[in-house]
């Protein structure tokens, strides 16, 4: 039975089916319990200062991509741990990842940006192949 | 975090950081000198002495400052009309500007300029550090505009397979060595300017110490420490938040002032933090202050090293390497902000950039865009309004005030009340309303004197404790009311 489960997120549609699916399988185990990360990009961290006026609006905007997802555990009642981490999202998750040592993963199929992804390429595909543990990429 | 552990907490990772670092920093270095119309030592002396010394005195740890290109431009015209001796005094009194700005803890001035000023800070100096570029890559030959494509070629798309060294350094060494091989005819770093390999050395600079020089540099010093603190503060605050720690931001102040006020002694122009350079530090896993030092002195001991091989990097490739600074500069999400930020914000984010472009000077921009949106913050909040909500069922009329009453919205809440209809009792309420000072204290003594013939009795609710206080002492009618209250 899976019982740690890690659910990378950044607030994109994708991920918020990811979440679901995650919460899905941590029904199946009262034990379970999921961990939410949430990967601040430091490639975006200019952006976002110069976007906002403040730290604490620059707090308030990263908790909106988190609160919708944090909203669909409390409505299922699963257990879960939000964890914010800064770095550049691919190899921070997967560093996470295999430090922790999880029974699975969940990972949105696609991010915010595009542009980076056909630059950089795919952030999921990255986690995909380097991290230990099975990896589940929603779309 | 004490101060030895911000020098020797993460040794390995800060000197491989501070390397990468080094390499990027000598073509930015070289092209900014360029820039300012200076040796391309100035500039490489600076990047060398700024960094090394910052890494002491900062206040914020894995920053990078050295040689800017926001610098660079604002220090174009004092060189071309009075030399580079000029330039260094320049710097020296920069230092000491920025010293007295970090005592007078300017950091806390940071939060009142408005991030529509700060992104056309940003948009404004991309464009400039692109215009400066445009005599080397238009209009000389194909040959340079092959250069120049195929050096965009290799910064961006040779990262997707391949990061332990800077794309930028690879475009340099294979370019400049098909260069080199082939014997093409081609402006180099060499036909700009030489390369001086050896350790930078003390002296004073050579101008004479009267008042006319005083009013030579200072206009130069003044706007340089402007712009240098801006982005330092500003890239201080990108890596707080990048790397989940704080930072002095007063200290960093003083920090980039020392740092000034010696490189002018070392020949060296002046510069601040380095919003790129220090992206690639973190990035690369630099942290502490270590990473700083070692970007600094890695980047002198390959000029010495390697002195007569920079002179040989031709032109189009620094113009190309320049051009990949302006697109990483410029904030593309402008154009989204355009459409979505209120329709002030855009004005002067667009006023910030359009001043900047047209002077050629950031801090004239920055000055133009925080005054205009100064005078659009007075605008938007001095909008008072006065709502009636009819006839009460003992007869009394009721106005509803919704905004700031203060010098600049009391007239129009005193013509508000113009037109009103008599009636028994005028009630005049100010739940939604705050009073800020005399002017809005006056407004109300007026508008009561008006409205002494239009109703028997006129009555002031819903003031908050501090407004009414104010109310209580200034206003002249109160006596009156009172009076009328206790019959």
């Amino acid at each position: 039975m899976y019982e740690k489960i890690l659910v990378a997120a950044d607030g994109s549609e994708h991920s918020k089916r990811a979440v679901q699916e995650a919460v899905k399988m941590a029904k199946t185990n009262p034990e379970a319990k999921v961990t939410l990360l949430y990967v601040v990009d430091y490639g975006k961290a200019r952006n976002e200062i110069l976007h906002t006026q403040s730290p604490d609006e620059l707090h308030l905007e990263r908790r909106k991509h988190l609160q919708p997802l944090e909203d669909i555990f409390h409505s299922t009642g699963v257990q879960f741990e939000t964890k914010t981490l800064h770095g550049t999202p691919g190899p921070t998750i997967v560093k996470h990842a295999n430090e922790t040592g999880y029974d699975v993963v969940f990972i949105g199929s696609r991010g915010l940006n595009a542009l980076q992804e056909m630059v950089l390429g795919s952030v999921s595909h990255k986690v995909a192949k380097r991290v230990e543990a099975p990896v589940i990429i929603v779309k | 975090m004490s101060y030895k552990e911000q020098w020797f907490g993460n040794i390995r990772a800060d000197i491989l950081s501070g390397i990468v670092v080094a390499l990027a920093l000598i073509p930015e270095a070289i092209a900014f000198s360029i820039i300012a119309g200076v040796d391309p030592m100035v500039g490489l002396y600076a990047s060398f002495s700024i960094a090394v010394i910052i890494a002491f005195v900062g206040g914020r740890p894995a920053m990078i400052s050295a040689a800017t290109g926001a610098m660079a431009l604002a220090m174009v015209t004092l060189v071309r009309d009075h030399g580079l001796d000029y330039l260094l005094a320049a710097t020296i009194l920069t230092g000491v500007l920025q010293v007295i700005f970090g005592f007078l803890k300017i950091a806390r001035f940071m939060k009142f300029i408005p991030r529509a000023v700060m992104i056309g800070f940003v948009n404004s100096l991309a464009i400039l550090i692109f215009m400066a570029q445009v005599p080397f890559i238009f209009g000389i030959n194909m040959t340079t505009y092959i250069f120049v494509g195929v050096t965009l070629a290799i910064v961006y798309i040779l990262p997707r397979f391949f990061t332990a060294i800077p794309a930028p350094l690879i475009a340099i060494l294979v370019l400049s060595g098909i260069v080199m091989y082939t014997g093409i005819d081609m402006q180099n770093v060499g036909s700009l300017g030489t390369i001086t390999q050896s350790l930078p050395t003390f002296f004073i600079p050579n101008v004479p110490f009267n008042l006319e020089t005083l009013q030579i540099i200072f206009p130069t010093a003044l706007a340089l420490s402007i712009i240098g603190l801006l982005e330092s503060l500003l890239t201080a605050s990108i890596l707080d938040d990048a790397t989940e720690t704080d930072s002095d931001k007063n200290q960093e102040a003083r920090g980039q002032g020392i740092a000034n006020f010696i490189t002018g002694f070392f020949g060296g122009m002046a510069g601040c933090a380095m919003i790129g350079q220090s992206g690639i530090n973190v990035q690369s896993g630099g942290r502490g202050r270590l990473s700083t030092f070692t970007a600094g002195v890695v980047l002198i001991f390959l000029i010495i090293v390697l002195g007569n091989w920079v002179v040989q990097i031709p032109m189009p490739v620094l113009a190309g390497i320049m051009v990949m600074v302006c697109i990483g500069t410029f904030d593309w999400g402008s154009f989204k902000y355009m459409v979505t930020a209120p329709k002030s914000d855009a004005i002067v984010m667009l006023l910030t950039v359009v001043v900047v472009v047209y002077t050629h000077d950031l801090s004239k921009g920055v000055l133009a865009g925080v005054l205009l949106s100064a005078i659009l913050f007075a605008a938007k909040i001095s909008k008072v309004e006065v709502r009636n909500k009819g006839l009460n069922a003992d007869a009394s009329n009721v106005y509803t005030v919704h905004g700031q009453l203060f010098f600049a919205s009391s007239q129009d809440f005193v013509s508000a009340f113009d037109a009103i209809e008599p009636a028994e009792r005028i009630i005049i309420d100010f739940s939604d309303a705050a009073i800020w000072d005399d002017s809005g204290v006056g407004a109300i003594d007026r508008v009561m004197g008006r409205l002494q013939s239009k109703a028997e009795s006129i009555e002031i609710t819903g003031l908050n404790p501090s407004s009414e206080k104010l109310v209580k002492t200034l206003a002249t009618y109160t006596n009156s009311e009172e009076n009328a209250s206790q019959h």
